[in-house]
């Protein structure tokens, strides 16, 4: 498959992520286009990996070049994790006190 | 090693203030550490040998940087100043009540300690360090402790001060990026040559900055408000010691480094200086707070010494150097007037005071033997430094000697009306059931009293001591 | 003897020292015994320096260094000659007397004010004598200022009364004045020829340019101006008259005022080598010396009489400085001191016992109450009106005659002086001794003639006052008979080389005499007949005398030109300049910075949206400046 699909289909996932996340105003949903975005980030990481590795792999087949972009993936996935559990903890705290996900509820840091 | 004593010893204690909870025992312990500080700068000045005097080691190796610390004949000056004078402000202040004693005299022994830096320091970044050390802990005083219109003046003082000591910061990171070796030795920054035009905007940069901290017209603004407004303790270091420290950095930070730059523009800051001179004094004249007054006086009296440090000559310059610890004795000993006044009568106004001296003898006589100090009459210290340095304006100009000199008979008129109105004339309401001076402000006192006539008339120690530093000054231009 | 001399004024310092600090231990009469002692010990000690000076001449005496920074130094150095040995005489001397009279004229005061008097007044004569002393032009500046310091004092020494401390405080603001034209002289002498000391600066006066010896000659004029209370700063000396009466006697005579006088003496050498300086010494002198003795003519105030009569006799000795005639001034001042201090010291006795009255309206007759008082102020005033043999009339008549040859102008209008002298002299002293009482019957119940400790300074006093001219018979009366100038000659010496002045033959100047002593006795009787039938009631004077009396407004005058201008100053840069103008634009910039903050605040919405809208849109602005347009567009393209 030509990479530009993968590209296409990141950068869409990424947009909607974008996108969610400015318009829309349940703290949930919020998260999840957030998580969107990290993953379309690492599809196109992926990709261009294993496009890299195809290349190199033509002169010299103990080659290791781009496999490195998938190590990041990996990364990117513990984060993501930890970010995931502490975040949804900041959305009970938050639902508790104020029982609401609503984020324009939340501006109380104005004043 | 003794300039890293005098740094660690305030600094040590003033670390340790901050945990002590009872106000008694803080203010002892900040008495016994100006005194031990005192001893070891007498110690360390007089009967260590010169090797003693300096110290080397590795700092911030990355940036160049190391800690240098000497002392030249101006620094054991300014070290004798600051070591005296505290532990004679801690004296005087004694029976003064602070809310959170500890900690009051925790930041007033971290001044000190940062005073003591910025004397000694001979690296560019550590004496800026050292600068901050010095000042910061002034806002907290100011702000904490203050009267009631601290937070507007600490804002201003803050403002001032701050955007002084960016701008040297500035100054000092260009110059340390022109230095050979990029080094902030002060040894370094010598040796940097620059054309002349390049030395102008850098000079202006260190001079504003240290023109405000002295101050002189029109950058004074904020000593008023601060000096009114500060703890007295504070204004005491305020003024005796610390507008010094812009003084300091004139002739060991400045002329050096920019000598072309400093006689090309020596007419403009003296003219400056000139004029500020007079506006301080004629603003004086019609003052009714005492605190302010001294203040404007104290205005006037930096306008004759940053004037002088720019005329080219030896022997002002040697009168500026010995001004700069006469005046610190000099100004300390009004405000521990000034302070004894305010805290037993509760008012600075001089238009509610008067007729002290039948309440008050004997701090009617030592204000005076302070007041004539003040206006420089002979035989007081003040007058040795005066007429040193009136020499050395007038070898640079003859009228501008001549248009100085009328703030000597200024300097009269104010200080004697500031005399008449609160010590002489009948009782008022305020001052009906005034006492005499208790025993630590009449010992504060009488020392500094002892030690204005002395130098009045034995002023040739405080003149050995600093020629070092007044020749290698004249001999770099 | 000499190398002692140093003894002198440190007597009174350490009389200072002791009254000063333990005033409130010790009794009236040890403090008065400690401040007469004293005196009197230095007064011994500098007859021994006159007499030793007299016999082996002048001397430097090194102390040790005072200033000395690089080049310029200043050693603590006393010139002990025969100008400073005679001052010497002359402080220390009426100094003694002025102190034991006080002792006995003080003694209402508590002890502790008793002792802050003793010390005060040997701190003055302590100043004195440093002045006098001092071998170089610093050493004089710090006894120039000492005195205007003790002056401050003394004469602020009541200090509850308001009007004193303000005569105080413009005493010194004058005399400040004038210290200022003073130091500007040192300064410039150490600028030429980097020196104070006299010996050095006398004998290099030839590296002077003449602009350099006329510009420094004036600044120093200016500061004898100021002390020695010349026009046109002459007004603080008749409100120093607030001071206890035998300080007025102590500043007047003794000290203070003729400082100038010594001044302008000891650098002769300076104004003989400066015609035009010496002109305008002249003219200043002679001015006041006219304007004053107009003022004196309507005073009432019996000690504002003797306080213009010094005034006017001072420009008579600055008259006699310029116009070349030194000795004839120093002259003046030693035969001034005696009838001056009687003067003075009288006057306080009769205060003394008027009950601190002191309007000659409120007085008269008091001849027959106190008979010494009255006949030693009778011998003063005749003294001071220049009757021969008086010691007045030798010193005057040396004074004129150099004034005739210098420049006959000179004599007509200082014989006018003269001739208001003596009518001011004797209507004073008619209104006092003469006619009948005026006063209450309760002062007149309780007139007394003073004690002994005060009648005994007026009888020796008088007995200068008659006799002191001798020492300065002219050579009119005898030949080689004017032993002061003998004895001062080594001091001018140097301008007497320059100086040719002619001299008028003898039956002149016997005609001379002869016509201004009988101008002045009519003057005399005249007065004394007009004063004797003086009424209580006062008739409210117009026009001249309304005039003289409130002294020609000159206070006012100066009070309107420079004292409120110079208040209005201060006000307007205190209120306008320094608060709107500096501290405005200050605080403008902090205003400034405040309202911009209040404007970026409202981007703080608090709403998550906004600040993520808002952080995206600058990452793509970001984005869109990283990759030029260029690079993005490729990509694109490749893109679809």
């Amino acid at each position: 498959m030509p990479i530009q699909y993968y590209i296409y289909l990141s950068l869409a996932l990424f947009s909607i992520g974008i996108i969610g996340v400015l318009t829309r105003r349940n703290a949930i949903i919020v998260f999840m286009c957030v998580e969107l975005m990290l993953n379309a980030v690492n599809l196109l990481l992926v990709a261009f990996s294993k496009m890299h590795h195809g290349v190199a792999l033509a002169t010299d087949p103990a080659t290791t070049a781009g496999i490195d972009g998938q190590l990041f993936v990996f990364f990117i996935m513990v984060v993501a994790a930890a970010e995931v559990s502490v975040g949804l903890a900041i959305i009970v705290m938050m639902y508790r006190n104020v029982h609401s996900v609503d984020i324009n509820f939340l501006n109380r840091l104005k004043n | 090693m003794i300039p890293v004593f005098l740094i660690l010893l305030p600094l040590l204690t003033g670390i340790v203030g901050f945990f002590i909870k009872e106000d008694n025992a803080a203010k002892g312990w900040a008495l016994l550490s100006a005194v031990l500080t005192l001893v070891v700068a007498i110690a360390g000045i007089y009967f260590y040998p010169s090797i003693q005097q300096s110290f080397d080691s590795a700092w911030l190796p990355a940036l160049g940087s190391r800690f240098t610390l000497t002392m030249d004949g101006m620094s054991k000056m300014l070290v004798l100043l600051t070591a005296v004078s505290f532990p004679l402000i801690f004296l005087a202040t004694y029976k003064n009540r602070y809310k959170n004693a500890g900690s009051f005299y925790a930041l007033m022994l971290l001044t000190q300690a940062g005073l003591m830096g910025v004397f000694v320091a001979n690296d560019a970044l550590l004496f800026y360090f050292f600068w901050e050390l010095a000042l910061i802990p002034v806002y907290f005083l100011c702000s904490l402790w203050g009267g009631e219109k601290r937070i507007a003046a600490t804002f201003k003082f803050f403002i001032y001060t701050f955007v002084g000591s960016l701008m040297m910061l500035a100054g000092i990171l260009y110059l340390y990026f022109q230095t050979a070796d990029h080094s902030f030795a002060w040894q370094s920054f010598y040796a940097v040559q620059m054309e002349p035009s390049q030395q102008s905007l850098i000079f202006w940069l260190f001079f504003v900055a240290f023109a405000i901290k002295m101050p002189i017209f029109p950058f004074h603004t904020w000593q008023p408000d601060a000096y009114e407004q500060s703890p007295t303790a504070t204004t005491m270091v305020l003024s005796g010691v610390m507008v010094k420290m812009g003084i300091f950095a004139v002739v060991k930070w400045l002329i050096p480094f920019f000598p072309a730059a400093a006689d090309k523009y020596a007419q403009i800051i003296i003219v400056l200086s000139v004029v500020g001179m007079l506006y301080a004094s004629l603003i004086a004249i019609r003052q009714d707070d005492i605190k302010r007054l001294i203040a404007y006086s104290s205005i006037a009296h930096i306008g004759l010494m940053s004037a002088t440090l720019f005329t080219n000559s030896r022997v002002g310059l040697e009168g500026v150097m010995i001004q700069m610890f006469n005046h610190g004795v000099n100004v300390i000993g009004l405000w521990i007037v000034a302070d004894a006044i305010e805290q037993q009568l509760g008012t600075r106004k001089l238009s509610e005071l008067g007729g002290l001296a039948q309440k008050a003898p004997v701090l009617a006589i030592l204000l005076v033997v302070m007041a004539f100090a003040n206006i420089a009459l002979p035989l007081t210290n003040a007058f040795i430094g005066e007429f040193l340095m009136f020499n050395g304006l007038f070898s640079y100009n003859i009228w501008i000697a001549a248009i100085a000199g009328i703030s000597i008979i200024l300097a009269a008129v104010y200080t004697l009306n500031m005399v008449q109105k609160v010590f002489y004339g009948n009782t008022t309401v305020v001052t009906e059931n005034a006492i005499d001076i208790s025993g630590h402000i009449k010992l504060a006192l009488v020392v500094l009293v002892v030690v204005v006539i002395a130098l009045g008339v034995y002023p040739q120690p405080m003149i050995d001591l600093t020629k070092d530093t007044v020749g290698a000054t004249m001999a770099g231009k | 003897m000499s190398k002692f001399v140093y003894l002198v004024p440190l007597f009174p310092l350490i009389g200072f020292l002791i009254n000063g600090l333990g005033r409130k231990a010790m009794t009236k009469s040890m403090i008065s015994i400690i401040g007469c002692g004293v005196m009197l010990a230095s007064f011994v000690v500098s007859v021994l320096v006159f007499f030793d000076v007299k016999e082996h001449g002048a001397t430097v005496v090194n102390l040790f260094s005072f200033i000395k920074a690089y080049s310029f130094q200043v050693p603590f150095a006393f010139q002990v000659d025969q100008l400073s040995s005679l001052f010497l005489l002359i402080i220390t001397g009426i100094g003694f007397l002025i102190h034991l009279y006080s002792a006995a004229y003080m003694h209402e005061e508590e002890e502790q004010h008793f002792g802050r008097y003793f010390a005060y007044l040997n701190l003055f004569v302590f100043s004195m004598l440093l002045l006098v002393l001092g071998a170089n032009y610093v050493i004089m500046f710090i006894g120039w200022e000492g005195v205007g310091l003790c002056s401050y004092l003394l004469i602020g020494f009541w200090f509850k009364n308001d009007q004193y401390n303000y005569a105080a405080k413009k005493a010194f603001v004058m005399n400040r004045i004038g210290d200022l034209g003073f130091l500007l002289a040192v300064f410039w002498l150490i600028f030429k020829l980097g020196t104070v000391s006299y010996g050095d600066v006398f004998a290099n006066i030839d590296k002077l340019s003449d602009l350099d010896i006329t510009a420094i000659t004036l600044l120093l004029f200016v500061g004898a101006m100021g002390k020695s209370a010349q026009l046109p700063l002459y007004t603080w000396l008749p409100d120093a008259m607030a001071g206890p009466t035998p300080v007025s006697a102590l500043i007047h005579a003794a000290t203070m005022v003729t400082a100038g006088i010594y001044m302008i003496a000891r650098s002769n050498i300076l104004y003989t080598l400066a015609p035009v300086s010496q002109t305008v010494v002249a003219i200043v002198g002679l001015a006041t010396a006219i304007f004053a003795a107009t003022i004196a003519l309507k005073q009432n105030d019996i000690k504002k009489v003797l306080a213009y009569s010094t005034v006017s006799q001072l420009g008579y000795m600055f008259l006699g400085l310029g116009v070349g005639a030194y000795t004839g001034a120093v002259f003046h001042v030693m035969t001034h001191a005696f009838f001056k201090a009687l003067l003075f010291l009288g006057a306080g006795s009769v205060i003394h016992a008027m009950h601190h009255e002191q309007d000659i309206r409120k007085m008269g007759g008091l001849k027959k109450h106190m008979p010494i008082t009255h006949i030693t102020f009778l011998l003063a005033c005749l003294a001071i009106a220049g009757i021969p043999p008086f010691s007045g009339f030798f010193s005057k008549d040396e004074i004129l005659m150099a004034a005739y040859n210098s420049n006959p102008l000179y004599y007509y209008v200082g014989m006018a002086g003269a001739l208001m002298t003596a009518f001011y002299m004797f209507r004073l002293y008619t209104m006092t001794f003469l006619g009948s009482f005026r006063g209450t019957h309760e002062q007149e119940h309780h007139l007394h003639e003073s004690p002994s400790a005060m009648t005994i300074p007026l009888i020796v006093l008088a007995v200068l006052s008659v006799l002191g001219g001798f020492v300065g018979i002219p050579e009119v009366f005898a030949s080689d008979a004017h032993s002061l100038e003998h004895f001062l000659a080594p001091i001018f010496a140097e301008s007497a080389k320059i100086q040719h002045g002619h001299h008028l033959s003898h039956t002149q100047e016997y005609m001379m005499m002869g016509v201004s002593t009988i101008l002045i006795i009519g003057i005399i009787l005249f007065a004394v007949s007009k004063f004797k039938k003086t009424q209580a009631q006062q008739t409210e004077s117009s026009g001249i005398a309304k005039l003289l009396e409130n002294k020609w407004y000159v206070d006012e005058l100066y009070d309107t030109v420079i004292v409120k201008p110079l208040h209005l100053l201060s006000v307007f840069l205190k209120n306008i300049v320094e608060k709107s103008g500096i501290d405005g634009a200050v605080n403008g910039v902090g205003k400034l910075v405040g309202y911009g903050s209040r404007q970026l605040r409202l981007l703080q919405s608090g709403q998550v949206g906004n600040y993520l809208l808002i952080m995206v849109m600058i990452m793509i602005v970001f984005v869109l400046i990283w990759f030029n347009d260029l690079t993005i567009m490729n990509f694109l393209k490749k893109l679809f």
